[in-house]
C-alpha cells in the first residue's frame, strides 16, 4: 500500500486563534504562526489522528490523507 | 471545511458568534458528524432550541429548526415528536435551559420517555446573560453572581435524567470530542428519551472567574477533572462530587412514549369504546 500523505490546512477566515489545536496536538505538528493563526510547522510528523480537527471549535482545520503522488 | 457532514451546516453563517475557544462549536461539529453518520438527510431532522449561547446553534444547522423560548425546548420538541415520530428531533439546551428554568420539563420528558434527544451543553453558568450561576455551577465556584464562591451544590444532570426514566443517558466533555460524537450517534439510534450531557468551556465567564485564563486552560481542566464511570467507582462520595464522571449511564431500550400510547389506543379501539357517547357529567 502506498504511503499516505497528510495535509493539514487551517482556514484563517474561520480561525479565532484560541490555541486549542496547538496545545493538544500529540505530535507538535502545529505551532504559533503569524497574527496568532496556528502554523503547520512539521507536517511530516502528523499521524492524521484528526484530534485538532475534532477539537477545533470553529471548523477551521481540515486534515486530509492522500496516497503518495495524489494531490490533496 | 469539506466533509460529508457539511451538508448539515450552514457554511455561509460561519464564523459563528461564539467566543474564541467556546466549546459550543465542538459540540455543533459533533452533532453534524453524528447526523451524517446516521445516514439521515437534513429534511428528516428537527432541532429545537431554548435561549442562550448554545441556544443559537440552530443558526448554523441546515435542518428544520424551531427556535423556542428559554427553558421550553423540551415541551416543544415533545409536541413535534409525538405528532411526527418518524423525524429525528433534537433538543439543544444549555444548563440554564435544561436544568435550571427548564428542570421540570427535563424530569417529565425523561419520565415520559418520549423519543426526543437532548444535547445539553453544560458550561456551568449562564453564558449569554453574563456568567451568572446556574443549577449546575459546582459548589464553591465563582460566577458573576457568586464572586466569592457558590454556596450551593451543582445538579448532576445525567444522573437526574437516568433516575427520572430516560432510556439513554451519557456524559462526556468537549475535550473528549470523539466520544461526544459517538454518544450522540448512539442516542439518535436508541428508542425513547436520550440525553447527552457535554461538559464544556466558557472561557469568557466561568473560566476567567475560576483561574482559567484561556480556552486551553479550560480544556486542561476538563481533561483532568473527568473520571470514567469505572474509575469513579473507586472514589469516595466526596471525591466524586469534585470530578465530572463521564461515560454511558444507561441504555435501556424500553418502548418509548409513542409505542406505548399507540398500544393503549389499540386496546381502547378494540374494546368498542366510543368517545362520542361518553357523558362527561356536570
Ligand atoms: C423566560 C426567560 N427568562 C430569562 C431569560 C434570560 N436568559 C437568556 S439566556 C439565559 C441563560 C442562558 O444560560 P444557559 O441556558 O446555560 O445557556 P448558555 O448561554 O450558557 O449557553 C437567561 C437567564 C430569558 N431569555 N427568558
Ligand atoms: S483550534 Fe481552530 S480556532 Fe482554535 S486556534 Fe486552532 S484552528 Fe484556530
Ligand atoms: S491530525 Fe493529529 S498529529 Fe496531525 S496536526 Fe492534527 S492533532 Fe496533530
Ligand atoms: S459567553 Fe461563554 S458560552 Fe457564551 S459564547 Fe462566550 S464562551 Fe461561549
Amino acid at each position: 500500500m502506498a504511503r499516505k500523505r497528510v495535509s493539514v490546512t487551517i482556514d484563517p477566515r474561520l480561525c479565532k486563534k484560541c490555541g486549542i489545536c496547538v496545545e493538544f496536538c500529540p505530535k507538535d505538528v502545529l505551532g504559533p504562526g503569524r497574527d496568532g493563526v496556528p502554523a503547520v510547522l512539521s507536517p511530516e510528523s502528523c499521524t492524521a489522528c484528526r484530534l485538532c480537527e475534532l477539537r477545533c471549535p470553529d471548523f477551521a482545520i481540515l486534515v486530509e490523507e492522500a496516497e503518495d503522488g495524489e494531490r490533496t | 471545511m469539506s466533509r460529508a457532514y457539511t451538508r448539515f451546516l450552514l457554511g455561509k453563517a460561519l464564523p459563528h458568534f461564539w467566543c474564541p475557544g467556546c466549546g459550543n462549536g465542538i459540540v455543533l461539529a459533533a452533532i453534524a458528524r453524528a447526523l451524517a453518520a446516521a445516514g439521515l438527510s437534513p429534511t428528516e431532522v428537527v432541532v429545537v432550541t431554548g435561549i442562550g449561547c448554545w441556544g443559537k446553534a440552530d443558526d448554523y444547522l441546515n435542518v428544520n429548526a424551531f427556535h423556542g423560548t428559554h427553558g421550553r425546548a423540551l415541551p416543544i420538541a415533545t409536541g413535534i415528536k409525538v405528532n411526527r415520530p418518524e423525524l429525528t428531533v433534537l433538543a439543544l439546551m444549555g444548563d440554564g435551559d435544561c436544568a435550571t428554568i427548564g428542570g421540570n420539563h427535563l424530569l417529565h420528558a425523561a419520565r415520559r420517555n418520549v423519543g426526543v434527544k437532548a444535547i445539553v451543553v453544560n458550561n456551568f453558568n449562564y453564558g449569554m446573560t453574563g456568567g451568572q450561576y446556574s443549577s449546575t455551577t459546582p459548589g464553591g465556584k465563582a460566577t458573576s453572581t457568586s464572586p466569592f464562591g457558590n454556596p450551593e451544590e451543582g445538579l448532576d444532570i445525567a444522573r437526574v435524567a437516568e433516575a427520572a426514566g430516560a432510556n439513554y443517558v451519557a456524559r462526556s466533555t468537549v475535550y473528549h470530542a470523539a466520544q461526544v460524537e459517538a454518544y450522540i450517534r448512539e442516542a439518535i439510534s436508541a428508542p425513547g428519551f436520550g440525553l447527552v450531557e457535554v461538559a464544556s468551556t466558557c472561557p469568557t465567564y466561568f473560566g476567567r472567574l475560576n483561574g482559567m485564563r484561556t480556552a486551553t486552560d479550560m480544556m486542561k481542566w476538563l481533561r483532568d477533572v473527568a473520571a470514567s464511570l469505572n474509575a469513579a467507582r473507586d472514589l469516595s462520595e466526596e471525591e466524586r462530587r469534585r470530578r465530572i464522571v463521564i461515560g454511558k449511564f444507561c441504555d435501556r431500550r424500553a418502548p418509548d412514549f409513542n409505542q406505548r400510547y399507540e398500544a393503549i389506543r389499540r386496546v381502547a379501539r378494540e374494546s368498542g369504546f366510543n368517545p362520542g357517547v361518553v357523558n362527561i357529567g356536570r
